[in-house]
């Protein structure tokens, strides 16, 4: 249930807006509810819609509408490569191919070990820093600027041993 | 856009000038000279939202000199006018003085054909098979205005789901959907239902709901009206026939006391040996009523009153114990025979299910024979509805900022939820809207007070209401004097005492028969003391159980004190489309052995397996008649299905001698028969002096408005009258509202008030105070009963689910009851036991049970009960 | 250029260190504006200094900024200032580095603006790629009521402000500013119709401003310079610094900080270190994705980057996003970029663009990659051309531009690969 596990952040956010307009909060409620494994699902939108007096078909469709929200299980990470205009333009798409390739997955596919998506997106606001991606988690998002492929690949791995040790003190707990 | 008071402003549409309200929408005031713009997204009764592009015109607007402030003229003196460099839309253009538009200019109509092949893009184009093919709205405008061929690929339009369920009521074909958003909008603005919505963006937009059940409304069906393509469905209509081999009858819905006016489709069936059936219940226009809605019970719940194997097709009678079938001759002859010896013994238990036709000729043959009657219903308070009821001419429509509006002792979406509706936007225009209830309910919502009283005190919180504006201030039970202090209750008694306008809902939530008859006393009092009666919108209603409640009470019907002992002490029992053994099996137990009972009725009920004689009726489908709604307007149906057999002709009269012969020249009668033909045709074997018509139900009407002075002056003409409505829906062009809302058959008549209104009395107030042990059951209504009506129609009964009771969380604890586990419900005092579904609320006060009404729990008013896990 | 260097008006982190540290920002002068205003100065004052400016909005359409905020509705309360900050108009990555580099200029021009307005609540909204930005701006925030600089009662007077962050979630059509507001306030990111404008139906249906991160960062230049030193920057109807994000086939792609007015040829060829390769310049787009595509002769290199200017050679200036094109990129496969953007971007809302978007998608893969025939290419113009003018808001419209001037003006690119389609 997000209301008790966050309750404190959930203040925090209904506390910017006027009282008659907790609706506003819906698109913040959402990412917490995607932090722990980067979707969310019909409990979550019906908490939600609870939580903000409104249905779960109003949160559904927020869910649905923004492209950063994700109803169905993917990677853990997203790790999303701008291939609009500009950076297409300074190869960012065969900077996307050869990375997929070197991972074994097409665009838009997941690492075997399910921990990595690979997907092109629409302008990131870094024209000028291509070739780059984003890595969407459940903790947040980040920028990777002027990357080779080289340096992607070694991103991923640090993924991979990162994850590999949060399981690792998991099953020691 | 009927308001006269509005100032008008000039313009010209294609040529042809037009004055109009200020601020009317250009669409409109096309259509108030039989323009007609194309819209999709548009709906007249939905604020403009400009998205489909469709109702794309040229604007031009007089060119203002700066300086002076007035119109530049051109050569020959008239305003010159600029066009905008754009088509603009019309549906969210208001009007303006001079302006200039042009609909039909080729700019205007290339526009259009392109937003048409735009939509076509992506269209299925699959009409032959489509459920909205012949009044579809995309389908003639494409015809219309629509390019000839499509420059779109095939194979390249978007592959999308073609049978979505949206819950068992509604069917969703995603191809088909046009993404107009009417369907999102309706549920959000007009029913504040948001449980449908779109998914995704762009052309990947899809309508999804996530309610559970899906699409939980009790409005879905107005959905698949407005829609302008055939994306939605209904499970009752689709692929069940084409709308050009539909016959349309006006009808009124009979599921609750509002009295929508509805149009009844039906066809002939090789499948019921070539009968008419109903294929499908749509909304008949009817601003005054249910403007162009109706709710799903009421779309979807006729099915009982349609040929069915369970129907009774001939009259039952009771040889060696056993009911067994026997002519109308012989079960008229028995039963004429034996009203023939009652006398004073007769008592006559009347339904509100029942026509005014019916009740009018029932009351006529009991009078005759010097019987007595009632009206078998657990709510009072008629006697002042009939005097101080809706004033001819209220509207809840034309109730707004002058008005106030206060709902006591109502769940008024379950109860009539068209009202809930209406009221709700009146409260959206300004009025101002008091609730007061002892529990929560939707219309909270859209209150301005919403005011909470304690289980069994709801007439003492209106003279709560009443002491706030006087300085006589009389004593009030002690369960009321928390409301009594509250600064809420004396805003709203305030805002009730100086309002221009007030109306007063009362209902019968968990009360009694008494209660609410003293609740209308005190709703009664407030009325009169405030000057709120006997003026267009002000007055009192009566969120009444039936149909036709009112024109019970309005004939003169009164509920029995003691039904079971009526009951007991009758010699000879004529009961007519009630069935009190059902709601309760104690009854039972009223039916002595020596006693003869004759039941009209369309199934063999609990009741009718007690009586001597059944006779089969027909139902409201079968023939015509007319309801009175409870706010006294009177409104005629038309027999949508011709019965099986026709009746013979016969007028019973003073020349007995006469009928006998007319009748032996008569073929026998066969199967169901009105309820209004019954006693008219007992009477004639009684050879009665009264003159009963059992053929032409507008001939019982002429003589109940010369017998009834509440009736006085209407006739069925009357009721066929109708004037224009606004907004103009139901037209050829049905792209504007929806599917086929023509009214062309009547809106009918309001009933006139009495003279003499009622003197202020004091109504009983019993301090009402819940135990410390046990528990008190209070009975509830629920749109979707289980009810033997509302159960014949099988694909609702997911929505009604299975009998429950709903007890406060702790009470819960307290018994060891989980929520969701089954209980034991036994009626102190009666040998009535239930086991039903417990579900827990955290509003309930402790010590209180609700109990839905028909749903098999014998609950007609507050009962102690005990309650244990099952 | 032996002239003194140039000095930053709003990059100023460019020069000056650590200016996202509240210190140093105040050090250099920050926030005297915002006290000097709420000290010395009606809200109504401020408006008049900004609209004496003639400071344009830097989020595309140019309108006067000035003029947005007198419009605001006084008989109708409370009001709000939304900064839009989110920045996704392909090309465009200007209020990101502000934001990240000079954030508490960006702040004070939010500051400045509400109190203009009197709204006692500010919302920046922030396309939900900007999560870390959000996070600092939350800090910064924090500082700013730590320093005393928001909160209640500012310097002593009665005016008190808060700034929220709100995220979005990955969707172009919110940086429309109706649309923003919708997203704003919990629903569909999808545009309102106009009128009414925000000035008088905003967010929550309260009179709101809502302007450009870039737009706001100018403000405390005027506040604290005055309008008549601010005009002597840039030109005469289109005043002030302005930054150009450059991108595209070029040596130095970049943010440049240069008056407007400043012409296409110094940007690419002085600032941006000319084409890759040094290859031959084909078109530039001036206004992002959304825009035309202007051949680059030497009069279009010529031409001023202004307001006035750029219609003058079939551009708009936007949000002087400058995308450059040199010889090697094929316009048809440009088009082809642009509309999957505009189609995956189509909030659906109106038919022409929900499903003009989809249709043109479908033709410029086709004249992109498959076996095209000229027809496709006629077809394709007329789609486009049959959305012009029917869009309920401007992404429609925008989404157009390039098809429509890409067919018009570099025709031969298209007979090329209707002829010889590229193997793929
Ligand atoms: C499709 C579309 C996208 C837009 N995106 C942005 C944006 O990302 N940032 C922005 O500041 N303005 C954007 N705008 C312009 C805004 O609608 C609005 O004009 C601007 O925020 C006003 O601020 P300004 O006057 O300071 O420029 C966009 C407009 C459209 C039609
Ligand atoms: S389902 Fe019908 S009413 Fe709803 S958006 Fe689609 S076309 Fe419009
Ligand atoms: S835009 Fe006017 S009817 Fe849809």
């Amino acid at each position: 249930m997000l209301a008790e596990k966050y309750a404190q952040e959930i203040q925090t956010i209904l506390a910017k807006y006027p009282t008659d307009q907790r609706r506003s909060a819906v698109m913040a409620l959402i990412y917490l509810a995607q932090r722990d494994k980067m979707f969310v699902d019909r409990k979550d939108m019906a908490e939600i819609g609870e939580i903000l007096g409104i249905s779960a078909t109003e949160v559904a469709s927020i869910v649905g509408f923004y492209s950063l929200y994700y109803d169905q299980p993917g990677g853990r990470y997203r790790l999303q490569v701008c291939t609009d205009l500009p950076c297409a333009l300074r190869g960012a798409e065969q900077f996307l191919q050869e990375l997929c390739h070197r991972l074994n997955i097409q665009p838009g596919g997941t690492t075997s070990d399910g921990l990595i998506t690979v997907e092109p997106v629409m302008c990131l606001a870094a024209c000028d820093k291509a070739p780059m991606f984003q890595v969407q988690s459940g903790a947040g998002l980040e920028y990777f600027e002027n990357q080779t492929v080289e340096s992607a690949l070694s991103l991923v791995n640090q993924l991979r041993a990162d994850a590999a040790r949060r399981r690792g003190r998991n099953d020691n707990d | 856009m009927t308001d006269h008071n509005q100032k008008l402003v000039s313009l010209t549409i294609d040529g042809t000038p037009v004055e109009v309200p200020e601020g009317a929408l250009i669409v409109n005031a096309a259509r108030l000279v039989g323009i007609d713009i194309p819209v999709f997204c548009y709906h007249p009764k939905m604020e403009p939202v400009g998205m489909c592009r469709m109702c794309l015109v040229e604007i031009g607007r007089p060119i203002i000199d700066r300086a002076t402030g007035q119109p530049v003229l051109d050569e020959n003196g008239a305003p010159k006018i600029q066009f905008g460099p754009k088509l603009e839309t019309a549906c969210t253009t208001p009007v303006s003085p001079g302006m200039v538009v042009l609909g039909a200019s080729e700019k205007a109509k290339a526009g259009r054909k392109d937003i048409l092949e735009f939509l076509l893009t992506s269209h299925p184009l699959d009409c032959p098979v489509c459920d909205k093919g012949g009044e579809c709205p995309l389908q003639n405008l494409t015809m219309g205005f629509g390019p000839g061929e499509s420059r779109f690929l095939f194979d390249e339009k978007m592959k999308m789901d073609k049978h979505v369920p949206l819950g068992e009521l509604i069917f969703l074909d995603r191809e088909r959907c046009i993404q107009c958003a009417r369907c999102v909008r309706f549920q959000d603005e007009i029913v504040d239902d948001p449980v449908i919505g779109f998914y995704q963006r762009g052309r990947s937009l899809e309508i999804v709901t996530y309610s559970e059940p899906g699409f939980d409304s009790y409005w879905s069906g107005n959905t698949t009206d407005i829609c302008p393509v055939g994306a939605l469905t209904t499970t009752d209509f689709r692929f069940r026939s084409r709308p050009w081999e539909l016959r349309a009858a006006a009808s009124i819905c009979n599921q609750c006391p509002v009295g929508c006016n509805t149009t009844v489709n039906v066809r002939r069936e090789a499948s019921t040996g070539g009968n008419w059936t109903v294929k499908r219940v749509m909304p008949r226009q009817n601003e005054q009523v249910n403007e162009i809605w109706i709710c799903d019970k009421g779309r979807f719940g006729y099915h009982y009153a349609t040929h069915d194997g369970e129907r009774l097709t001939q009259p039952l009678l009771r040889r060696e114990g056993e009911l067994q079938p026997a002519s109308w001759e012989e079960a008229l002859g028995v039963a004429a025979e034996r009203l023939g010896q009652a006398g004073s013994g007769l008592f006559t238990l009347v339904g509100g299910r029942l026509a005014n036709e019916d009740l009018f000729n029932l009351q006529q043959l009991t009078d005759a024979l010097g019987g007595q009657s009632a009206l078998y219903t657990h709510m009072g308070g008629g006697e002042l509805t009939t005097q101080l009821g809706f004033a001819p001419g209220t509207n809840f429509g034309d109730m707004g900022a002058q008005s106030v509006i206060l709902v006591v002792g109502s769940d008024l979406e379950e109860e009539a939820p068209l009202w809930w509706l209406r009221i709700k936007q009146a409260a959206q225009r300004g009025a101002k809207l008091i609730v007061l209830n002892a529990r929560s309910t939707k219309l909270d919502r859209a209150a301005d007070w919403v005011l909470r009283y304690p289980f069994g005190a709801a007439a003492a919180a209106v003279m709560a209401l009443s002491n706030a504006l006087s300085a006589k201030r009389p004593d009030l039970p002690e369960a009321v004097q928390e409301l009594v202090r509250s600064p809420e209750l004396r805003q709203a008694a305030k805002a009730f005492a100086e309002a221009q306008d007030a109306v007063i809902l009362y209902g019968c939530d968990s009360m009694s028969l008494s209660e609410s008859a003293s609740l209308a006393q005190a709703c009664a009092n407030i009325l009169l003391a405030t000057g709120h009666t006997g003026r267009v919108n002000n007055g009192l209603l009566g969120v009444w159980p039936r149909p036709n409640d009112q024109g019970a009470w309005e004939l003169g019907y009164r509920p029995h004190p003691d039904l079971a002992q009526a009951l007991l002490s009758a010699k000879t029992l004529l009961i007519a489309a009630a069935d009190p053994v059902s709601d309760d099996p104690s009854y039972q137990a009223a039916f002595g052995s020596d006693q003869f009972v004759i039941v009209q009725d369309l199934y063999l009920s609990a009741t009718a397996r007690l009586a001597d004689v059944v006779l089969p009726a027909q139902s409201w489908l079968e023939h015509e008649g007319s309801f009175t709604s409870a706010e006294r307007r009177v409104q005629r149906f038309a027999p949508a299905l011709q019965p099986s057999t026709a009746l013979p002709p016969i007028t019973t009269s003073r020349g007995s001698n006469r009928a006998q012969l007319l009748m032996a020249a008569r073929p026998d009668l066969q199967g169901p028969q009105a309820d209004f033909a019954i006693p008219a045709l007992l009477a004639a074997r009684l050879n009665l002096d009264i003159q009963l018509s059992s053929e032409s139900a507008s001939l019982v009407f002429l003589r109940m408005a010369q017998a009834s002075p509440a009736f006085a002056g209407l006739n069925y003409q009357r009721l066929a009258e109708v004037q224009p409505q606004w907004p103009i829906v139901g037209r050829e062009d049905l792209y504007y509202g929806g599917t086929t809302y023509e009214n062309s058959q009547g809106l009918g008549a309001h009933l006139s008030l009495p003279q003499a209104t009622p003197s202020l009395a004091w109504p009983q107030l019993a301090d009402f105070k819940l135990p410390k042990l046990g528990m008190i059951a209070f009975p509830i209504t629920r749109l979707y009963d289980r009810g033997a009506t509302l159960l014949r129609t099988s694909f609702l009964h997911q929505r009604t689910g299975e009998p429950y009771v709903v007890l406060n969380a702790s009470d819960a604890a307290r018994l060891k009851i989980q929520p969701g586990a089954m209980v034991r419900v036994n009626f102190t005092g009666t040998q009535n036991a239930v086991i039903v579904q417990a579900r827990c609320s955290d509003e309930l006060p402790e010590r209180v049970l609700l109990a839905p009404r028909s749903f098999g729990i014998p609950i007609q008013e507050p009962i102690a009960v005990e309650v244990k896990p099952a | 250029m032996t002239e003194k260097p140039y000095e930053y008006l709003l990059l100023r982190h460019r020069q000056i260190p650590e200016l996202d540290n509240l210190e140093i920002y105040r050090q250099n002068g920050g926030f005297e504006a915002f006290e000097k205003a709420v000290k010395t100065m009606q809200p109504a004052q401020v408006t008049e200094f900004v609209k004496a400016s003639g400071l344009r909005g830097r989020g595309g359409a140019g309108f006067p900024t000035g003029l947005k905020w007198a419009f605001i509705d006084n008989n109708n309360w409370p009001h709000y200032v939304t900064a839009n900050a989110d920045e996704s108009e392909p090309g465009t990555f200007k209020d990101r580095e502000i934001m990240e580099r000079n954030p508490y200029q960006f702040l004070e021009g939010v500051a400045l603006c509400a109190y203009a307005i009197q709204a006692h609540h500010a919302y920046i909204y922030l396309r939900g790629e900007f999560w870390q930005i959000a996070a600092r701006l939350d800090q910064h925030i924090a500082a700013l009521h730590a320093a005393g600089l928001l909160g209640e009662k500012l310097f002593g007077s009665d005016y008190s402000l808060q700034i929220h962050t709100h995220l979005g979630a990955g969707a172009y059509i919110c940086g429309e500013e109706t649309a923003m507001l919708e997203s704003m306030e919990g629903k569909l990111g999808q545009p309102r119709l106009r009128p009414p404008f925000p000035p008088s139906f905003g967010l929550y249906g309260k009179p709101t401003v809502v302007n450009n991160v870039e737009t706001l960062t100018n403000v405390p230049l005027i506040i604290a310079h005055g309008p008549e030193w601010y005009r002597t920057i840039g030109t005469e109807k289109s005043p002030g610094p302005k930054i150009f994000c450059l991108s595209g086939r070029v040596v130095r792609p970049g943010n440049y900080e240069l008056p407007l007015g400043t012409t296409f040829r110094e940007l690419i060829y002085e600032h941006g270190g000319g084409i890759l390769e040094g290859r031959p310049i084909k078109a530039i787009m001036a206004a992002g994705a959304s825009s035309s595509l202007i051949i680059a002769n030497d009069q279009a290199l010529d031409t001023p980057m202004d307001y006035e200017n750029v219609p003058s050679v079939g551009g708009s200036l936007g949000s002087a996003s400058v995308i450059v094109l040199d010889d090697t990129v094929s316009i048809p496969w440009l088009i082809n970029k642009t509309i999957h953007f505009f189609k995956h971007e189509s909030c659906g809302k109106c038919t022409p663009c929900r499903e003009g978007t989809y249709w043109m998608q479908h033709l410029t893969e086709r004249v992109a990659y498959g076996h095209a025939s000229q027809q496709d290419v006629a077809l394709l113009y007329d789609v486009a051309s049959q959305m012009r003018g029917k869009c309920l808001c401007a992404l429609g419209e925008f989404s157009i531009e390039a098809v429509i001037s890409g067919i018009d003006r570099f025709r031969p690119d298209f007979d090329q690969t209707v002829q010889a389609p590229p193997v793929t």
